[in-house]
Order: structure tokens, then sequence, then C-alpha cells
């Protein structure tokens, strides 16, 4: 059983079934993409993950407990932290404040909103988010205001600031979403460097196949709110109904 | 010191000095100079300024911090007004008991009205904030009216109880607020040659408890917690998904700046003991909104030099009448004098807030960061000049002056 179960997960928008029976499970320690084309369900799904949305139907099992009716921060604790595709981050604070923050909320491992341990422990959180920074190799940035920077850097802070979490599964929606081809490989490449060193499991949801396929070791294909094939990368890529539902050519005539 | 920085040090000791020296300050001008009429150093005006001061600290708590807007905080400072004066009918006139009671009921009446309207963000915060403090007005005026006095507001009377105190002076007044036997009212005067300085006890106590709330909101700016609000500031959905709840915080900052409102209406009630529903108007409550803008929300001193800007404007330019602006015009020939004294008649007297309005439009419009942002720009401006003058032409813009 994967640490993420998703079973017979529905959701309707007015008329628009967004989501039709979404079954989808994810393994400890993977990483596991989503594809589909634009409207297939991908960020709706995300939402239901997050408890941003409350699905019409179904069960969404994290680590064998429900998600389902608790409000996103609660969600958080339970660990699972999500990346946007637009990057979150305090805008107005320094890039050392908005690290600062997720290492205030999670010290020692254990959620806590204590005003005085916090100024009693504002030295240790500001070594440990110092020590994020270093890792994140933005420590140079650290007085920049954080709406400054280039929407790359961003990015790697606002994953910075949900490793600092010590999540068990990162949620990711469209991290490459508007950026650079540079910018791209580098989000690669850290992607790649935080599951060989940390071991978390990993959701991406992603338009970009070069990242896709260079990420991914199992691949859910979304279409019109249901999963249409769940593969490996390779058996993926030469799959019929992959390509008719992206390209929209029709099996018979292929 | 005091486990601040160098900086945020000097801006408490610029604070301090203000506070402190306010009698010498405010009084420039020799009382037979035509200009002793802007002259602010006389006890009641300086209590004001100190006690809207403490009011704007605690609404920057709140404003400046988490960007929450309240359109209602007169009501914790009408609230804290009636606490006081209770205080003083029922326990005796001490101030330090009624200020206490000022500020934990104004703290209790906050968590209500914070509890309800911070379900809601943005706009119908603020008209769920200007509701409350709106009903608040019209129940305290009202229904009421055997808690508050009614339009007659609350006052002593002979036959208050005070039980740890007496109802009545041997000579058969009212006795009047006192701190430990130090009587709120009373005054020293200093008169060098043409210079009169009054020296106030109730002025003073004022100051020294501005000075201690306003440590207390450097702390605040500085803490985790702070760090924390400001992070509701500008995005309330990374916080939700750090697994932080937004509502605590904005639930305390919201009742500590209640609090700040009920201890200045407790000051308020120290230094007069008379309480009224207008407190609570509305207007009341833009008032302080115009003061911490004008100086600069989210700044530490803007909310002070708001505070004392929009008093001394209230209290000094509303006093300025025709008669005055004849004198001053008086050099002019005759024709032009009048039309001169007539364009500027609109602006001065009662029509005070009229260039109060101007002045607020132009300072949103140009100095979005307020009265601070001006000095800021003008200390840069002379920076950049001496740094001319001296031949450093590294060219570096980030000198921060204060490391």
């Amino acid at each position: 059983m994967g640490i993420l179960e998703v079973k017979g997960v529905g959701k309707r928008f007015g008329g628009l079934q967004a989501l039709g029976d979404v079954n989808l499970s994810v393994a400890e320690r993977s990483v596991h993409a989503i594809i589909g084309p634009n409207g297939a369900g991908k960020s709706t799904l995300l939402n239901c993950l997050v408890g941003k949305l409350i699905p019409d139907t179904g069960s969404v099992l994290f680590d064998g407990q429900s998600v389902l009716g608790r409000s996103p921060h609660e969600i958080n604790q339970m660990g699972i932290s999500r990346v946007f595709q637009t990057p979150e981050i305090f805008g107005d604070l320094t890039v050392m404040e908005n690290m600062m923050i997720p290492c205030f909320a999670k010290r020692d491992g254990a959620f806590e909103m204590n005003a005085i341990a916090s100024v009693l422990s504002q030295r240790d959180i500001a070594a440990k988010a110092e020590e994020m920074l270093v890792e994140m190799n933005m420590a140079d940035k650290r007085d920049m205001h954080a709406s400054a920077m280039s929407r790359g850097d961003k990015r790697r802070l606002e994953i910075g600031m949900c490793l600092a979490q010590e999540p068990r599964l990162l949620l990711l929606d469209e991290p490459t979403a508007g950026m650079a081809r540079a910018d791209t490989n580098n989000t690669i490449d850290l992607l790649k460097q935080i599951q060989d060193e940390r071991h978390i499991t990993i959701a991406i949801i992603e338009h970009d196949m070069h990242v896709v396929f260079s990420l991914a070791e199992r691949i859910t294909v979304l279409a019109q709110g249901t999963p249409l094939v769940e593969d490996t990368p390779d058996n993926i890529k030469g799959h019929p109904k992959v390509r008719e539902a992206y390209l929209g050519e029709s099996t018979a005539a292929a | 010191m005091l486990g601040l920085t160098r900086k945020d040090t000097t801006i408490l000791l610029i604070v301090t000095v203000l506070a402190l020296g306010a009698p010498f300050l405010l009084n420039p001008f020799p009382i037979s100079s035509p200009l002793a009429q802007f002259n602010a150093g006389y006890p009641d005006l300086m209590q004001r300024f100190v006690i809207f001061g403490i009011f704007a600290i605690g609404f920057n708590i709140l404003f400046g911090l988490t960007g929450y807007l309240s359109f209602g905080h007169a009501a914790f400072l009408g609230v804290g007004s009636y606490a006081g004066v209770w205080m003083f009918k029922l326990l005796g006139m001490n101030v330090i008991p009624a200020i206490l009671a000022s500020m934990i009921v104004a703290g209790l009446f906050s968590v209500l009205i914070g509890y309800i309207s911070l379900r809601r963000s943005g706009i119908y915060f603020s008209i769920l904030t200007l509701a409350f403090a709106q009903m608040s007005f019209s129940l305290a005026y009202s229904v009421l009216t055997p808690i508050t006095g009614g339009e007659t507001g609350l006052q002593l009377s002979l036959n208050d109880p005070r039980i740890l105190g007496q109802s009545v002076t041997p000579d058969g007044n009212i006795p009047v607020p006192s701190l430990f036997g130090l009587e709120m009212g009373e005054n020293t005067r200093l008169v060098i040659s043409n210079w009169v300085f009054t020296f106030n006890v109730g002025y003073y106590f004022c100051a020294v408890i501005l000075i201690l709330a306003f440590y207390l909101s450097i702390r605040i700016f500085r803490s985790p917690f702070g760090l924390m609000l400001r992070a509701i500031k500008t995005n309330q959905t990374r916080l939700n998904y750090t697994g932080l709840n937004p509502k605590p915080y904005t639930l305390a900052a919201f009742v500590i700046s209640g609090m700040y409102a009920g201890l200045a209406g407790g000051l308020m009630v120290a230094m007069d003991p008379l309480a009224g529903a207008e407190r609570m108007f509305w207007t009341a409550s833009g008032e302080v909104v115009l003061m911490a803008i004008l100086g600069g929300a989210g700044t530490l001193i803007g909310p002070i030099l708001g505070a004392g800007f929009i008093k001394y404007m209230e209290n000094i330019v509303s006093k300025i009448n025709e008669t005055i602006l004849h004198n001053w015009f008086a050099f002019l020939p005759d024709g032009l004098e009048d039309i001169v004294v007539s364009m500027v008649y609109p602006f001065i007297g009662k029509g005070w807030h009229l260039t109060l309005g101007i002045l607020f439009m132009l300072v949103v419009i140009f100095l979005p960061g307020g009265l601070v942002e001006g000095g800021q720009r003008i200390g840069r401006i002379f920076r950049r000049k001496k740094k001319k003058e001296t031949g450093d032409g590294s060219g570096a813009t980030t000198v921060n002056p204060a490391e």
C-alpha cells in the first residue's frame, strides 16, 4: 500500500465533472508524475489532496489516515507540503525571514505555536534556517526581498521552505511553468538531489515532458477527469491512448 | 540595550527624549511673541499627544503588521474609558486600578469582537468592526444609559461609594484622580525670562507609560510573533501550507491592540474623569487610521508622529481666526490683504479638516510610507550630498547608516 491512496475521488463544479473516478496510489519514496492535457483535472486533484477542495465522492488516505475534512494547515502538519504553480512565498519579507517561518512552525519535529518558546529558541531557528539556505545554495541572497528574486530563485526558496518542514510527501504543481530552460534544468537537478538525499515521496504535476521523463518513476495520465493509464515512463512514451489524449489522434486511424 | 538592536535603541531613545522633553520642545516661542499661539506645550494638549500616541501604536500592531484594517478601534477606547470611570466610582481615585481595569475590560471586549470579525478579511473585516463600533456607540448612547451615563456621559458624583477611598473630600468636593496621593492635575511652573514651562504630573505619568508601551511594541515587532504577523500580511496561503493556522495570531494581535486602545481610554479618564459615548463614534476610529497612515503604517515611530501631527493641527490650526490672519497679512496693500485672507480663511479655524484632508491626500499620493518615508528621503538626499563632497565615488547605493 502506498503512502498516498486516492480511491474513487470525484468532484463536480456545477455542470462540469472535473474529476470522475480517480484512483491513484503513490508508493513511498517514489517520484510519481501526473500528466494530462489542459482541463484534465490535475490541479483539482491536487487541491483535493491538500484540503483546499473537498471531493464529492471517494476517499483520500495519507499514511492510512483520511485527509478529508481537515483544513490545509492540519493536512500540512500530517506531513504533506505543497509547492504552487506560481511560487507562494512571503514577498515582503527577506529570504532569511521566509526560511525562518517554516523553521519556527516545526521545531524538533513537531508543530508548535508557543510565543515564549519561539523567543527562547530564536537563535537555534536562525541557525537552522541559515543551514537550509546554504543547502539550497541561496545563502548569498539571505537579506534580499523575496519578491525581488527571479522566478527560478523564488521556486527554489519555496521548495526549500517546504523541505525545512521535513515533509513525507512533497506535492509540486507545475514547478517549471513559465521558466527559462536553464532555470528548468536547475529545478530538475534540485529535485533529483532532494530525492537522492532525503528519500521523500514526490508527486508532481507537470506539462513539460522533458521534466516528467527525467524525474518520474511512475506516471499517471489524466484525461477529462479520469485516469487513462498508469505506467512507467518508458511504457507511457509510446502508449496509443496517451497520444490520443494529447494529440487528438484517434486510435483507429493510427 | 534591553534586547534591542542599535537602530531600535536609537528610536527608543528619540521617543524617550521627545516624550520627557516635550514641555520644552513644544514651547519654543516666548509668551510675548506673536508666534506664541503655535506653542503646544500646555498639559492638556501634551496629554492628548501622548494618549493618542499610545492608541496609534496599538492600532499599528494590528494594521501595520497584519494588514487587517480595523475601523472600529475607538470602541475599545470608549469601553476602556467607561471601565476606568467605574473604578473611580466604586474603588477609589487611584489611577493604577482604573487603568488596569480599562485594559482588561477592553481586552475582553476585543476578544469577543475579534473572534467574530476575524472570520472575514479585507473590506468585510473593516465593515464588521465598523458595525460593532457603531453598535457599541448606539448602545452606550441609549439602552445602556445606567452604565454609560447616556448623553451626558459617565461622571463622578458625591454619592459614589469609593470603598478604598473617600466619597467626598473634607472640603466637600469630588476627589481627583491621583497616583498614591500624587494628584494628576498638579502643575509646576518654571519661568525663564519670557518662557513659561509647565510640568504636569499627569503628563509625565502618561509619558512614562508611552515609553513602556513603545518599548513593548518594538519587542513585538522584532519577535517571532511579529514575524508571523508580517507573514500573515504578505501571504496567508503560504502560512496555511506551512502548517500554521493564522487565526490565533490575528486574534492575539487584535486583542493586544484592543488593550492598547483600552490603556489610552484609561489614561484619558485618569487625566479627566469623564467618559462620553462620542469617544466611540466612527470619526474617532477613522482618526486613528489617519494617524497610522499619515505617520507611516508598519513603521515603529510613524504612528506616534502621525498622532502628534493630527492633534497639533486639530488644536493649533483650528485656533487661528480671521483677526490673526489679518495681522499676518497686514503688510499687503488693503485690497490684496482681503483677497489673500479670504483665500486662506477656508483652511483655518473650523476648516482645519480641509487642510488635514489635503495633507493626507498629498502624503498618500507622494509619500505612501507616510511622514517616516519623507524623513528617510530627506536623509538620503543629505547623505548623497555628503558623499559627493567627500569625493567618495564608489557608487555604493545600499549603505546602511545604522551599521
